[in-house]
Protein backbone atom coordinates (compact mmCIF):
# COMPACT_ATOMS: atom_id res chain seq x y z
CA UNK A 1 0.00 0.00 0.00
CA UNK A 2 2.95 2.42 0.50
CA UNK A 3 3.96 2.94 -2.75
CA UNK A 4 1.35 4.70 -4.00
CA UNK A 5 2.48 7.89 -5.80
CA UNK A 6 -0.08 10.21 -5.03
CA UNK A 7 -3.85 9.64 -3.56
CA UNK A 8 -7.12 11.94 -5.12
CA UNK A 9 -9.02 14.32 -2.74
CA UNK A 10 -11.99 16.50 -3.03
CA UNK A 11 -11.15 20.12 -1.98
CA UNK A 12 -12.70 23.62 -1.48
CA UNK A 13 -10.89 26.02 -3.00
CA UNK A 14 -11.91 29.99 -2.86
CA UNK A 15 -11.55 31.61 -6.19
CA UNK A 16 -12.80 34.74 -7.65
CA UNK A 17 -15.14 34.61 -10.86
CA UNK A 18 -14.67 37.33 -13.53
CA UNK A 19 -18.41 37.70 -15.11
CA UNK A 20 -17.87 39.25 -18.00
CA UNK A 21 -20.77 41.16 -20.02
CA UNK A 22 -19.47 41.99 -22.92
CA UNK A 23 -16.21 42.99 -24.69
CA UNK A 24 -14.92 45.87 -25.56
CA UNK A 25 -11.34 46.03 -24.88
CA UNK A 26 -11.03 49.72 -23.76
CA UNK A 27 -13.25 49.79 -20.97
CA UNK A 28 -12.41 46.19 -19.75
CA UNK A 29 -8.76 47.31 -19.25
CA UNK A 30 -10.24 50.24 -17.46
CA UNK A 31 -12.53 48.83 -15.42
CA UNK A 32 -10.54 45.82 -14.11
CA UNK A 33 -7.82 48.70 -13.40
CA UNK A 34 -10.40 50.34 -11.04
CA UNK A 35 -11.60 47.23 -9.41
CA UNK A 36 -7.80 46.15 -9.15
CA UNK A 37 -6.64 49.04 -7.12
CA UNK A 38 -9.42 48.93 -4.65
CA UNK A 39 -7.76 46.21 -3.49
CA UNK A 40 -4.64 45.12 -4.33
CA UNK A 41 -3.36 42.69 -1.85
CA UNK A 42 -6.40 41.16 -2.73
CA UNK A 43 -5.51 40.69 -6.40
CA UNK A 44 -2.05 40.08 -6.14
CA UNK A 45 -1.70 36.77 -7.95
CA UNK A 46 -4.97 35.62 -6.92
CA UNK A 47 -6.29 32.67 -9.57
CA UNK A 48 -9.79 33.85 -11.79
CA UNK A 49 -12.33 31.74 -13.19
CA UNK A 50 -13.33 33.73 -16.35
CA UNK A 51 -17.30 32.96 -17.19
CA UNK A 52 -19.16 33.83 -20.20
CA UNK A 53 -22.70 33.02 -18.88
CA UNK A 54 -23.87 36.27 -19.00
CA UNK A 55 -22.51 36.92 -22.31
CA UNK A 56 -24.47 37.89 -25.79
CA UNK A 57 -24.46 35.19 -27.47
CA UNK A 58 -22.97 37.14 -30.75
CA UNK A 59 -20.23 38.49 -29.12
CA UNK A 60 -16.79 37.31 -30.55
CA UNK A 61 -14.19 38.11 -27.75
CA UNK A 62 -10.20 38.01 -28.68
CA UNK A 63 -9.71 35.42 -25.60
CA UNK A 64 -5.56 35.63 -26.08
CA UNK A 65 -6.09 39.40 -25.45
CA UNK A 66 -8.42 39.32 -22.69
CA UNK A 67 -6.15 37.06 -20.77
CA UNK A 68 -2.87 39.13 -21.37
CA UNK A 69 -5.27 41.90 -19.87
CA UNK A 70 -5.55 40.03 -17.20
CA UNK A 71 -1.90 39.06 -16.41
CA UNK A 72 -0.98 42.49 -16.49
CA UNK A 73 -2.55 42.96 -13.51
CA UNK A 74 -1.50 39.75 -11.77
CA UNK A 75 -4.38 37.82 -12.14
CA UNK A 76 -4.03 34.15 -12.54
CA UNK A 77 -6.75 33.02 -15.38
CA UNK A 78 -7.54 29.15 -14.46
CA UNK A 79 -10.37 28.42 -16.63
CA UNK A 80 -13.23 29.54 -18.51
CA UNK A 81 -16.78 28.80 -17.41
CA UNK A 82 -19.74 28.36 -19.66
CA UNK A 83 -18.01 28.68 -22.73
CA UNK A 84 -20.87 28.80 -26.11
CA UNK A 85 -20.37 25.55 -28.56
CA UNK A 86 -19.10 28.29 -31.70
CA UNK A 87 -16.27 29.96 -29.14
CA UNK A 88 -15.00 26.24 -28.07
CA UNK A 89 -12.35 25.61 -30.36
CA UNK A 90 -10.99 29.30 -29.82
CA UNK A 91 -10.97 28.56 -26.17
CA UNK A 92 -9.37 25.44 -25.89
CA UNK A 93 -6.57 27.04 -27.67
CA UNK A 94 -6.13 29.25 -24.60
CA UNK A 95 -4.82 25.77 -22.63
CA UNK A 96 -6.93 26.93 -19.82
CA UNK A 97 -9.86 24.85 -18.65
CA UNK A 98 -12.66 24.69 -19.49
CA UNK A 99 -15.82 24.01 -16.86
CA UNK A 100 -19.47 24.11 -17.64
CA UNK A 101 -22.07 26.70 -16.02
CA UNK A 102 -23.50 26.89 -12.94
CA UNK A 103 -26.75 24.83 -13.96
CA UNK A 104 -28.52 27.73 -15.94
CA UNK A 105 -28.69 27.74 -19.57
CA UNK A 106 -26.04 29.54 -21.57
CA UNK A 107 -28.32 31.57 -23.80
CA UNK A 108 -28.43 35.04 -22.49
CA UNK A 109 -31.60 37.27 -21.62
CA UNK A 110 -33.05 39.99 -23.63
CA UNK A 111 -32.75 42.34 -20.80
CA UNK A 112 -28.64 41.44 -20.43
CA UNK A 113 -28.22 42.00 -23.82
CA UNK A 114 -29.87 45.89 -24.27
CA UNK A 115 -27.95 46.68 -21.32
CA UNK A 116 -26.31 49.89 -21.83
CA UNK A 117 -23.52 50.41 -19.61
CA UNK A 118 -20.61 48.49 -20.08
CA UNK A 119 -19.52 46.65 -16.84
CA UNK A 120 -17.02 44.28 -15.46
CA UNK A 121 -18.45 42.55 -12.39
CA UNK A 122 -15.59 40.78 -10.05
CA UNK A 123 -16.97 38.81 -7.16
CA UNK A 124 -15.70 36.54 -5.09
CA UNK A 125 -17.43 33.41 -5.23
CA UNK A 126 -16.89 30.61 -2.10
CA UNK A 127 -17.25 27.68 -4.12
CA UNK A 128 -18.22 25.08 -1.49
CA UNK A 129 -17.79 21.78 -2.48
CA UNK A 130 -19.19 19.40 0.75
CA UNK A 131 -16.50 17.54 1.65
CA UNK A 132 -17.77 15.93 4.49
CA UNK A 133 -21.35 16.75 6.12
CA UNK A 134 -20.96 17.92 9.36
CA UNK A 135 -22.29 15.47 12.54
CA UNK A 136 -25.43 15.71 14.08
CA UNK A 137 -24.97 16.36 17.71
CA UNK A 138 -28.07 15.59 20.13
CA UNK A 139 -27.53 17.04 23.65
CA UNK A 140 -30.82 16.02 25.42
CA UNK A 141 -31.73 12.29 25.96
CA UNK A 142 -33.39 10.64 23.08
CA UNK A 143 -37.20 9.43 24.24
CA UNK A 144 -39.74 6.61 23.51
CA UNK A 145 -41.19 7.10 20.90
CA UNK A 146 -38.66 9.10 19.16
CA UNK A 147 -36.50 9.25 16.43
CA UNK A 148 -33.24 10.78 15.41
CA UNK A 149 -31.52 10.38 11.61
CA UNK A 150 -28.48 11.83 10.71
CA UNK A 151 -28.32 11.81 6.91
CA UNK A 152 -25.57 11.34 5.18
CA UNK A 153 -22.47 11.68 8.34
CA UNK A 154 -22.90 10.69 12.10
CA UNK A 155 -24.99 10.65 14.77
CA UNK A 156 -23.48 11.56 18.38
CA UNK A 157 -25.58 11.85 21.22
CA UNK A 158 -24.09 13.41 24.60
CA UNK A 159 -27.13 11.53 26.59
CA UNK A 160 -29.02 8.36 26.46
CA UNK A 161 -31.69 7.05 24.30
CA UNK A 162 -34.16 5.57 25.95
CA UNK A 163 -35.97 2.46 25.62
CA UNK A 164 -38.72 2.64 22.51
CA UNK A 165 -36.44 5.51 21.01
CA UNK A 166 -34.42 4.90 17.50
CA UNK A 167 -31.51 6.15 16.52
CA UNK A 168 -30.02 6.36 12.75
CA UNK A 169 -27.33 7.29 11.04
CA UNK A 170 -25.77 7.00 7.32
CA UNK A 171 -22.28 6.90 9.44
CA UNK A 172 -21.35 6.16 12.71
CA UNK A 173 -23.24 6.33 15.75
CA UNK A 174 -21.59 7.26 19.19
CA UNK A 175 -23.53 7.47 22.45
CA UNK A 176 -21.98 8.60 25.90
CA UNK A 177 -25.19 7.36 27.80
CA UNK A 178 -26.67 4.23 27.92
CA UNK A 179 -28.34 3.13 24.50
CA UNK A 180 -31.35 1.24 25.73
CA UNK A 181 -33.46 1.38 22.32
CA UNK A 182 -32.67 1.30 18.93
CA UNK A 183 -29.31 2.07 16.96
CA UNK A 184 -28.71 1.65 12.98
CA UNK A 185 -25.60 2.65 11.90
CA UNK A 186 -24.60 3.34 8.02
CA UNK A 187 -28.31 2.76 7.14
CA UNK A 188 -27.92 3.04 3.44
CA UNK A 189 -25.03 -0.03 3.54
CA UNK A 190 -21.62 1.28 4.51
CA UNK A 191 -20.23 -1.28 5.54
CA UNK A 192 -17.30 0.47 7.72
CA UNK A 193 -19.97 2.46 10.27
CA UNK A 194 -19.23 1.76 13.53
CA UNK A 195 -21.72 2.04 16.73
CA UNK A 196 -19.73 3.57 19.72
CA UNK A 197 -21.89 3.27 22.95
CA UNK A 198 -20.85 3.87 26.56
CA UNK A 199 -23.47 1.37 28.25
CA UNK A 200 -24.79 -1.23 26.00
CA UNK A 201 -28.27 -2.41 26.99
CA UNK A 202 -30.11 -2.05 23.55
CA UNK A 203 -33.36 -3.32 22.43
CA UNK A 204 -31.56 -3.59 18.48
CA UNK A 205 -27.82 -2.58 16.98
CA UNK A 206 -27.77 -2.85 13.41
CA UNK A 207 -24.89 -1.97 10.84
CA UNK A 208 -25.73 -1.07 7.15
CA UNK A 209 -28.80 -3.78 7.51
CA UNK A 210 -26.82 -6.60 9.33
CA UNK A 211 -28.16 -6.85 12.90
CA UNK A 212 -28.35 -8.12 16.33
CA UNK A 213 -31.05 -8.62 19.01
CA UNK A 214 -31.07 -7.52 22.66
CA UNK A 215 -31.19 -11.55 23.77
CA UNK A 216 -27.87 -12.14 21.65
CA UNK A 217 -26.59 -8.81 23.08
CA UNK A 218 -26.56 -9.85 26.60
CA UNK A 219 -24.12 -12.24 26.52
CA UNK A 220 -21.58 -9.42 24.95
CA UNK A 221 -20.56 -7.08 26.41
CA UNK A 222 -24.08 -5.90 28.33
CA UNK A 223 -24.14 -3.47 30.58
CA UNK A 224 -20.48 -2.24 29.50
CA UNK A 225 -18.89 0.48 27.00
CA UNK A 226 -18.50 -1.26 23.35
CA UNK A 227 -17.73 -0.93 19.75
CA UNK A 228 -19.76 -2.51 17.35
CA UNK A 229 -18.76 -3.18 13.41
CA UNK A 230 -19.07 -5.44 10.71
CA UNK A 231 -16.38 -8.15 10.19
CA UNK A 232 -17.65 -9.65 7.08
CA UNK A 233 -21.28 -9.51 7.06
CA UNK A 234 -21.55 -10.61 10.82
CA UNK A 235 -21.63 -7.87 14.04
CA UNK A 236 -18.72 -7.73 16.01
CA UNK A 237 -19.32 -6.44 19.89
CA UNK A 238 -15.95 -4.78 20.98
CA UNK A 239 -14.33 -3.67 23.91
CA UNK A 240 -14.02 -0.07 23.41
CA UNK B 1 -45.15 35.88 36.07
CA UNK B 2 -47.40 32.76 36.61
CA UNK B 3 -45.69 29.60 36.64
CA UNK B 4 -47.94 26.90 34.37
CA UNK B 5 -47.18 23.36 36.57
CA UNK B 6 -48.52 20.39 34.50
CA UNK B 7 -49.20 17.01 36.51
CA UNK B 8 -48.71 14.30 33.23
CA UNK B 9 -47.81 10.77 33.29
CA UNK B 10 -48.85 9.13 30.29
CA UNK B 11 -50.02 6.29 31.97
CA UNK B 12 -53.54 6.36 34.03
CA UNK B 13 -54.32 5.92 37.36
CA UNK B 14 -50.73 6.60 38.80
CA UNK B 15 -51.60 9.50 41.23
CA UNK B 16 -51.53 12.39 38.68
CA UNK B 17 -54.66 13.96 40.45
CA UNK B 18 -53.71 13.28 44.01
CA UNK B 19 -50.59 15.62 43.27
CA UNK B 20 -52.36 17.96 41.48
CA UNK B 21 -54.60 18.43 44.29
CA UNK B 22 -51.57 18.27 46.77
CA UNK B 23 -49.35 20.24 45.28
CA UNK B 24 -51.64 23.15 44.39
CA UNK B 25 -52.83 22.74 48.17
CA UNK B 26 -48.99 23.03 49.11
CA UNK B 27 -48.54 26.03 47.23
CA UNK B 28 -51.62 27.85 48.06
CA UNK B 29 -50.31 27.19 51.98
CA UNK B 30 -47.35 28.93 51.15
CA UNK B 31 -48.84 31.89 49.79
CA UNK B 32 -49.13 31.53 46.30
CA UNK B 33 -52.04 32.52 44.24
CA UNK B 34 -52.69 28.91 43.01
CA UNK B 35 -55.74 27.61 40.72
CA UNK B 36 -55.68 23.78 40.02
CA UNK B 37 -57.48 23.11 36.26
CA UNK B 38 -58.71 20.16 35.76
CA UNK B 39 -58.25 18.66 32.40
CA UNK B 40 -59.41 15.54 31.85
CA UNK B 41 -62.82 16.47 30.13
CA UNK B 42 -65.48 13.89 30.94
CA UNK B 43 -63.85 12.15 33.55
CA UNK B 44 -63.77 15.10 36.06
CA UNK B 45 -62.28 13.58 39.36
CA UNK B 46 -60.46 16.62 40.29
CA UNK B 47 -63.41 18.17 42.28
CA UNK B 48 -64.27 15.03 44.29
CA UNK B 49 -60.98 14.82 45.58
CA UNK B 50 -61.32 18.53 46.60
CA UNK B 51 -64.27 18.26 48.43
CA UNK B 52 -65.74 21.17 46.32
CA UNK B 53 -67.99 18.43 43.53
CA UNK B 54 -71.49 19.97 44.88
CA UNK B 55 -70.87 23.17 43.93
CA UNK B 56 -69.33 22.94 40.46
CA UNK B 57 -71.89 25.24 37.92
CA UNK B 58 -69.48 26.06 35.25
CA UNK B 59 -66.79 23.99 34.35
CA UNK B 60 -63.57 24.57 31.58
CA UNK B 61 -64.96 24.14 28.69
CA UNK B 62 -67.96 26.88 29.21
CA UNK B 63 -65.40 29.15 29.66
CA UNK B 64 -63.69 28.64 26.51
CA UNK B 65 -67.41 28.72 24.59
CA UNK B 66 -67.44 31.92 26.57
CA UNK B 67 -70.66 30.43 28.02
CA UNK B 68 -69.38 31.61 31.49
CA UNK B 69 -66.74 34.10 32.64
CA UNK B 70 -63.61 33.03 34.69
CA UNK B 71 -64.95 34.27 37.35
CA UNK B 72 -68.12 32.61 37.59
CA UNK B 73 -66.40 29.13 37.07
CA UNK B 74 -63.75 29.15 39.25
CA UNK B 75 -64.35 27.70 42.68
CA UNK B 76 -62.45 29.02 45.75
CA UNK B 77 -61.33 26.21 48.19
CA UNK B 78 -63.21 26.38 51.50
CA UNK B 79 -60.18 25.37 53.90
CA UNK B 80 -57.33 26.63 51.90
CA UNK B 81 -56.57 30.87 51.14
CA UNK B 82 -55.20 31.74 47.91
CA UNK B 83 -56.62 27.83 46.52
CA UNK B 84 -59.29 27.78 43.40
CA UNK B 85 -60.09 24.99 40.91
CA UNK B 86 -61.17 25.05 37.70
CA UNK B 87 -63.50 22.14 37.35
CA UNK B 88 -63.52 19.91 33.62
CA UNK B 89 -66.96 19.24 32.35
CA UNK B 90 -68.29 16.19 32.82
CA UNK B 91 -70.76 16.49 29.87
CA UNK B 92 -68.84 17.05 26.80
CA UNK B 93 -66.63 15.33 24.92
CA UNK B 94 -63.17 16.24 24.55
CA UNK B 95 -63.04 18.54 21.34
CA UNK B 96 -64.05 20.72 23.16
CA UNK B 97 -61.24 22.32 24.52
CA UNK B 98 -59.07 24.04 21.64
CA UNK B 99 -55.40 24.77 22.13
CA UNK B 100 -56.31 28.59 21.06
CA UNK B 101 -59.47 28.44 23.55
CA UNK B 102 -56.76 27.04 26.27
CA UNK B 103 -54.60 29.91 25.84
CA UNK B 104 -56.99 32.25 25.97
CA UNK B 105 -57.78 31.01 29.33
CA UNK B 106 -54.14 30.37 30.74
CA UNK B 107 -53.40 34.17 29.73
CA UNK B 108 -56.32 35.48 31.65
CA UNK B 109 -55.65 33.56 34.83
CA UNK B 110 -51.74 34.70 34.65
CA UNK B 111 -52.87 37.80 35.13
CA UNK B 112 -53.75 37.14 38.83
CA UNK B 113 -52.14 33.89 39.98
CA UNK B 114 -48.96 32.74 41.02
CA UNK B 115 -49.37 29.29 40.10
CA UNK B 116 -51.46 27.96 37.60
CA UNK B 117 -51.77 23.53 37.76
CA UNK B 118 -53.03 21.33 34.83
CA UNK B 119 -53.90 18.17 36.17
CA UNK B 120 -53.50 16.20 32.90
CA UNK B 121 -55.80 13.32 31.43
CA UNK B 122 -53.74 9.75 30.79
CA UNK B 123 -52.43 9.03 27.79
CA UNK B 124 -50.21 11.12 25.39
CA UNK B 125 -52.99 12.12 22.72
CA UNK B 126 -54.53 15.01 22.27
CA UNK B 127 -55.77 15.83 25.72
CA UNK B 128 -52.46 14.88 27.40
CA UNK B 129 -50.95 17.16 24.92
CA UNK B 130 -53.47 20.00 24.98
CA UNK B 131 -52.69 20.49 29.33
CA UNK B 132 -48.50 20.00 28.89
CA UNK B 133 -48.69 22.69 25.76
CA UNK B 134 -48.14 25.90 27.78
CA UNK B 135 -46.43 24.15 30.76
CA UNK B 136 -43.15 25.89 32.04
CA UNK B 137 -42.83 22.76 34.62
CA UNK B 138 -43.50 19.47 34.00
CA UNK B 139 -44.10 17.28 36.96
CA UNK B 140 -43.91 13.63 35.35
CA UNK B 141 -45.60 11.33 37.97
CA UNK B 142 -44.25 7.58 37.85
CA UNK B 143 -44.97 4.62 39.78
CA UNK B 144 -42.03 2.33 40.47
CA UNK B 145 -42.79 -0.17 37.73
CA UNK B 146 -41.35 -0.61 33.91
CA UNK B 147 -44.86 0.54 31.94
CA UNK B 148 -45.39 3.73 34.21
CA UNK B 149 -41.97 4.42 33.65
CA UNK B 150 -41.48 3.67 29.71
CA UNK B 151 -45.07 5.73 29.53
CA UNK B 152 -43.22 9.19 31.78
CA UNK B 153 -40.09 8.58 29.09
CA UNK B 154 -42.84 8.78 25.95
CA UNK B 155 -44.55 11.49 27.88
CA UNK B 156 -40.68 13.73 28.23
CA UNK B 157 -40.36 13.19 24.66
CA UNK B 158 -43.30 14.84 23.73
CA UNK B 159 -42.64 18.04 26.05
CA UNK B 160 -39.58 18.30 24.40
CA UNK B 161 -40.79 18.30 21.08
CA UNK B 162 -44.43 19.69 21.30
CA UNK B 163 -44.62 21.61 24.00
CA UNK B 164 -45.08 25.52 22.98
CA UNK B 165 -41.71 26.23 24.76
CA UNK B 166 -40.42 23.89 21.98
CA UNK B 167 -42.29 24.82 19.18
CA UNK B 168 -40.57 28.53 20.16
CA UNK B 169 -37.58 26.86 20.87
CA UNK B 170 -37.50 28.66 24.33
CA UNK B 171 -35.86 27.48 27.58
CA UNK B 172 -37.16 23.78 27.89
CA UNK B 173 -39.68 22.73 30.20
CA UNK B 174 -38.40 21.91 33.38
CA UNK B 175 -38.83 18.53 34.10
CA UNK B 176 -39.20 16.81 37.62
CA UNK B 177 -39.96 13.48 38.29
CA UNK B 178 -42.45 13.08 41.40
CA UNK B 179 -42.11 8.85 42.25
CA UNK B 180 -45.69 8.13 43.57
CA UNK B 181 -46.95 5.12 45.22
CA UNK B 182 -43.72 3.87 46.03
CA UNK B 183 -43.65 1.16 48.39
CA UNK B 184 -39.99 -0.12 49.95
CA UNK B 185 -41.17 -3.44 51.14
CA UNK B 186 -41.73 -4.70 47.17
CA UNK B 187 -38.83 -2.79 45.86
CA UNK B 188 -36.47 -5.02 48.71
CA UNK B 189 -38.03 -8.19 47.73
CA UNK B 190 -37.74 -7.08 43.76
CA UNK B 191 -41.33 -6.59 42.86
CA UNK B 192 -40.95 -2.89 42.35
CA UNK B 193 -38.07 -0.76 40.76
CA UNK B 194 -36.35 1.42 43.09
CA UNK B 195 -35.86 5.26 42.97
CA UNK B 196 -32.38 4.63 41.40
CA UNK B 197 -33.69 2.22 38.97
CA UNK B 198 -36.32 4.88 38.04
CA UNK B 199 -33.91 7.49 38.17
CA UNK B 200 -31.60 6.13 36.27
CA UNK B 201 -33.66 5.03 32.99
CA UNK B 202 -35.62 8.97 32.71
CA UNK B 203 -32.58 10.89 33.95
CA UNK B 204 -34.28 13.71 35.15
CA UNK B 205 -34.09 15.06 38.69
CA UNK B 206 -36.30 13.70 41.44
CA UNK B 207 -39.00 16.37 43.14
CA UNK B 208 -40.29 13.79 45.54
CA UNK B 209 -40.90 10.26 46.32
CA UNK B 210 -44.69 9.87 47.94
CA UNK B 211 -44.87 6.36 49.30
CA UNK B 212 -48.24 4.24 49.06
CA UNK B 213 -50.22 4.94 51.58
CA UNK B 214 -53.76 4.13 53.25
CA UNK B 215 -53.91 7.95 53.68
CA UNK B 216 -54.64 8.77 50.29
CA UNK B 217 -57.66 6.69 49.78
CA UNK B 218 -58.79 8.18 52.85
CA UNK B 219 -58.37 11.87 51.94
CA UNK B 220 -59.76 11.31 48.56
CA UNK B 221 -62.93 9.42 50.20
CA UNK B 222 -63.35 12.82 52.50
CA UNK B 223 -62.54 15.39 49.64
CA UNK B 224 -59.25 16.50 51.62
CA UNK B 225 -56.00 16.76 50.03
CA UNK B 226 -53.61 14.76 51.46
CA UNK B 227 -51.04 16.85 51.94
CA UNK B 228 -53.20 18.88 54.40
CA UNK B 229 -52.88 15.43 56.35
CA UNK B 230 -49.94 16.93 58.38
CA UNK B 231 -49.45 13.35 60.73
CA UNK B 232 -49.34 11.31 57.22
CA UNK B 233 -46.16 9.63 55.38
CA UNK B 234 -47.91 10.63 52.05
CA UNK B 235 -48.49 14.04 52.96
CA UNK B 236 -45.60 14.65 54.81
CA UNK B 237 -44.10 13.96 51.29
CA UNK B 238 -46.12 16.05 49.30
CA UNK B 239 -45.35 18.82 51.53
CA UNK B 240 -41.75 18.43 51.07
CA UNK B 241 -42.29 18.23 47.53
CA UNK B 242 -43.68 21.42 47.32
CA UNK B 243 -40.65 23.00 49.70
CA UNK B 244 -38.19 21.13 46.80
CA UNK B 245 -40.25 22.98 44.01
CA UNK B 246 -40.04 26.51 45.68
CA UNK B 247 -36.53 25.68 45.86
CA UNK B 248 -35.98 24.28 49.40
CA UNK B 249 -33.11 21.61 49.58
CA UNK B 250 -34.41 19.03 51.76
CA UNK B 251 -33.31 15.10 52.16
CA UNK B 252 -35.63 12.52 50.59
CA UNK B 253 -37.71 10.39 52.85
CA UNK B 254 -39.93 7.74 53.01
CA UNK B 255 -37.06 5.45 50.84
CA UNK B 256 -36.90 2.38 53.35
CA UNK B 257 -39.25 -0.44 54.97
CA UNK B 258 -38.98 -0.03 58.39
CA UNK B 259 -35.94 -2.43 59.55
CA UNK B 260 -36.92 -5.48 61.03
CA UNK B 261 -36.51 -6.89 64.40
CA UNK B 262 -33.65 -9.33 64.61
CA UNK B 263 -36.67 -12.33 65.78
CA UNK B 264 -38.78 -11.22 62.05
CA UNK B 265 -35.28 -11.47 60.45
CA UNK B 266 -34.64 -14.92 62.40
CA UNK B 267 -37.61 -16.45 61.54
CA UNK B 268 -37.84 -15.92 58.32
CA UNK B 269 -40.66 -12.88 58.27
CA UNK B 270 -41.70 -11.21 54.93
N1 LIG C 1 -49.45 7.43 47.29
C1 LIG C 1 -50.56 6.68 47.12
N2 LIG C 1 -50.83 5.67 47.96
C2 LIG C 1 -51.93 4.92 47.80
N3 LIG C 1 -52.82 5.11 46.84
C3 LIG C 1 -52.62 6.10 45.96
C4 LIG C 1 -51.48 6.93 46.05
N4 LIG C 1 -51.53 7.85 45.05
C5 LIG C 1 -52.67 7.59 44.35
N5 LIG C 1 -53.32 6.55 44.90
C6 LIG C 1 -54.58 5.97 44.43
O1 LIG C 1 -54.46 5.63 43.06
C7 LIG C 1 -55.67 5.86 42.38
C8 LIG C 1 -55.44 6.78 41.21
O2 LIG C 1 -55.05 8.05 41.68
P1 LIG C 1 -55.33 9.37 40.84
O3 LIG C 1 -56.75 9.47 40.51
O4 LIG C 1 -54.69 10.49 41.56
O5 LIG C 1 -54.51 8.99 39.55
P2 LIG C 1 -54.55 9.71 38.13
O6 LIG C 1 -53.19 9.56 37.59
O7 LIG C 1 -55.10 11.06 38.26
O8 LIG C 1 -55.58 8.79 37.34
P3 LIG C 1 -56.18 9.11 35.88
O9 LIG C 1 -55.09 8.75 34.93
O10 LIG C 1 -57.35 8.20 35.80
O11 LIG C 1 -56.53 10.56 35.86
C9 LIG C 1 -56.63 6.44 43.38
O12 LIG C 1 -57.46 5.42 43.87
C10 LIG C 1 -55.74 6.95 44.48
O13 LIG C 1 -56.36 6.92 45.74
MG1 LIG D 1 -56.70 12.07 37.14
Amino acid sequence: MNDACFQLKGSAVSIIVLELYQFSDASFTEQLRDKVQQAPQFFQQSPVVISLEKMPADHSPDFVARLEICRTFHLQPLALRAVPVHLLDAARETGLAIIPATGRSSTPLETERDAPQAEVIVKKVVEEKQVRKPSKVITRPVRSGQQVYAEGGDLIVLSQVSEGAEVLADGDIHIYGTLRGRALAGVKGDTDANIFCHTLSAELVAIAGNFILSDALRKQRWQQSAHIHLDGDSLHVAEL
Amino acid sequence: MAKIIVVTSGKGGVGKTTTSAAIGTGLALSGFKTVVIDFDVGLRNLDLIMGCERRVVYDFVNVIKQEATLNQALIKDKRTDNLFILPASQTRDKDALTQEGVGIVLDELAETFDYIICDSPAGIEKGAQMALYFADVAIVTTNPEVSSVRDSDRILGILQSKSRRAEKADEPVQEHLLLTRYNPARVDAGEMLSVSDVEDILAIPLLGVIPESEAVLKASNSGTPVILDNASDAGQAYDDAVQRLLGKELEHRFLHAPKKGFFQRFLGGK
